[in-house]
């Protein structure tokens, strides 16, 4: 097992140097690059060439790589080539907690729904209710996280008033502002989450109560609660273990769009916004922290498999 | 030969062509959702003629609620948004539909070509998908659009290449097990070359869950198109998409619930009319899950 862990770590960090690598060339090559507009608006030829030489274009693009490459290892991620010339790696800094806490709110959000509608689901097999949650399901899995969020900002900001529509306030400054501004986005982002743990809870319980060792305890007589929650739930948990990489990973692609709907300045704001400035040092540092968050999830998604399931054997 | 003749292109392939149609006719979800799209399909194709206004006049009925007049209301500029909905359908769907293209297309050669040679090339070709793979393809879309800029020639071409690694993986797969297959060998002996084995024998037996998977992606590829769009990532800002409507009514939805509303219902309609299509094709292929996560 330990052999299988080192790969996986080993391959997690193939795939983050093969991202940036990728990401730093590419910005490089394509055409328009904001750097060139920079040099423009400098007007005269000498304010470009020290620009240039600055930014160490001058360089051949190896060196550039090397040089990159080295300060990126450091944590330096250079600066925003806008306004004040902030550090990118500050920004980052104030806008991980943001998109952190919208995760795992949506994930919590999720799995409260979901554990309870895929259970039922399971044990009442085609009952109206059962019918109900796939619906609901589908429902879920149909509408974009970007509409939800804007018919729950119609629905109970607008509307109702009860919670406000846009903006994050830190934990620091309380529970409860925190919370009622997380609320609505939580909901928003976890909706397709729930509704496909739903879905996956729900095939994965009723093929571990088709099994034999769940009619053997049937017949023993135990008491159906405990059958289900100590014998039959942990069983059907593995297979939903085995996608919650990906299905993590959808919860963080729904974070950055739906930050973007309530004003929530966490990374997929400033990625976005990086992107529709040109804003590249912004753009690498934003794309370059994402996906590390993606390849460190699935590798701890990976290694717990082995760890819950003892029957799993990599070699 | 004369027996192979004879036994190959009879009757029963004939009733089976039609076999999934009839399949698909029982199923009352997937009759809904083929009854949807075809109604959608035709409304893109035909906007001109039947939307009662153009996507883009103006009027002073700027902001109007739902009326006879306009069914679905206006928006701040007086433009009727059922005509822009309608319109917009034209650039969901067939962004939806060229991107799974393209990215079949490209997913398959890749993936069919890594599957039957093996080796370097399908080490090389499997490192990159495996790579990708580690991604959901809405970030990879927003990734490339990031380095190729907005626009829709873009747009198309990233969430293309964003969705080429499903389609990869699961031709690679299927190529695995059936270059085993006894036929295969029969066909090697034959001298059938490697392009007229990969292409004319390995495929079409590989075509079922590549189909379903197809089926999927549209629906994703609408959702993620949509996704850009409202993000200021996708068509410029003169083509009405749905995502694009949905954004521009962000400012008014607190006093035009509608602008909010119906845009995001005619995208959530269409997704849901393609998934429980996939569903009907999956069970009718006896396919299992495919990819279903991780695209949004």
């Amino acid at each position: 097992m330990s052999g299988f862990i080192f790969k996986r770590i080993l391959w997690a960090v193939v795939v983050m140097w093969a991202v940036a690598t990728l990401v730093f060339f590419m910005l490089r090559i394509v055409p328009g690059d904001p750097l060139a507009a920079m040099l423009f608006d400098a007007g005269d030829p000498a304010a470009a060439e020290e620009l240039r030489k600055k930014f160490g274009l001058d360089q051949p693009v190896y060196v550039q790589y090397a040089k990159w490459f080295g300060r990126l290892l450091m944590g330096d991620m250079g600066n925003s080539i806008y306004g004040s010339r902030i550090e990118v790696s500050r920004v980052i800094r104030e806008a991980l907690p943001r998109t952190l806490s919208l995760t795992g709110l949506s994930f919590l959000i999720a799995l409260v729904i979901a554990v309870p509608a895929g259970l039922i689901s399971a044990l009442k097999r085609h009952s109206a209710l059962d019918h109900a949650v796939t619906l609901v399901a589908f429902l879920g899995l149909s509408m974009p996280d970007f509409w939800i969020a804007i018919l729950l900002i119609i629905t109970f900001a607008s509307g109702l008033h009860w919670l406000p529509a846009i903006g994050y306030v830190p934990l620091s400054e309380g529970l409860w502002p925190w919370f009622s501004h997380l609320i609505l986005p939580s909901i928003a982002i976890g909706t397709p989450f729930a509704a496909i743990m739903a879905r996956m809870i729900r095939s994965s319980m009723l093929e571990v109560l088709r099994t034999e060792y769940m009619q053997v305890a049937r017949s023993k007589g135990l008491f159906k609660l405990r059958l289900v929650m100590v014998h039959a739930f942990p069983n059907a948990l593995i297979p939903v273990v085995t996608v919650m990489g990906i299905a993590l990973a959808l919860l963080m692609a729904g974070t950055i769009v739906v930050e973007n709907v309530f004003a929530i300045k966490g990374l997929g704001r400033v990625l976005i916004q990086g992107i529709l400035d040109r804003d590249y040092p912004i753009v690498q540092g934003a794309i370059l922290v994402v996906s590390f968050i993606f390849v460190f999830a699935n590798l701890l998604v990976d290694v717990l498999y082995t760890v819950i399931d003892p029957r799993i054997r990599y070699d | 030969m004369a027996v192979m003749e004879t036994t190959e292109g009879v009757p029963p392939e004939q009733t089976q062509r039609w076999a999934w149609l009839r399949f698909i006719a029982r199923d009352k979800k997937a009759l809904v959702g083929m009854i949807v799209l075809a109604v959608l399909t035709l409304a893109a194709i035909l906007a001109p003629f039947l939307t009662p206004y153009d996507p883009n006049a103006q009027d002073f009925a700027m902001i109007g609620a739902p009326s006879w007049a306009h069914p679905l209301g206006t928006d701040d500029l007086g433009r009727d948004l059922l005509s822009r909905l309608i319109h917009g359908g034209r650039i969901s769907l067939f962004v939806g539909t060229s991107t799974v293209l393209m990215a079949l297309l490209v997913g398959v050669v890749l993936g069919v070509s890594a599957g039957y040679y093996g080796g370097w090339l399908d080490t090389i070709i499997m490192r990159y998908i495996d790579l990708q793979w580690a991604f959901p393809n809405f970030i990879i879309a927003v990734y490339l659009v990031a380095v190729f800029g907005a626009g829709l020639s873009n747009v198309i071409v990233a969430i293309s290449l964003a969705f080429v690694d499903d389609f990869a993986r699961i031709a690679r797969g299927m190529v695995l097990t059936i270059k085993e297959e006894q036929y295969i060998a029969a066909a090697r002996t034959l001298g059938a070359s490697d392009n007229r084995i990969m292409w004319r024998h390995i495929l079409p037996n590989a075509a079922a869950p590549i189909i379903v998977q197809a089926t999927v992606s549209v629906s994703y590829a609408i959702l993620a198109e949509a996704g850009l769009s409202f993000l200021g990532l996708g068509v410029r800002s003169d083509t009405p998409t749905w995502g694009l409507i949905l954004a521009d009514s962000r400012s008014f939805i607190s006093r035009a619930w509608w602008l909010g509303f119906f845009p995001g219902l005619f995208i959530m309609v269409t997704v849901l009319s393609i998934n429980f299509l996939g569903d009907a094709l999956r069970d009718l292929f006896d396919v299992r899950e495919t990819k279903d996560l991780g695209a949004h």
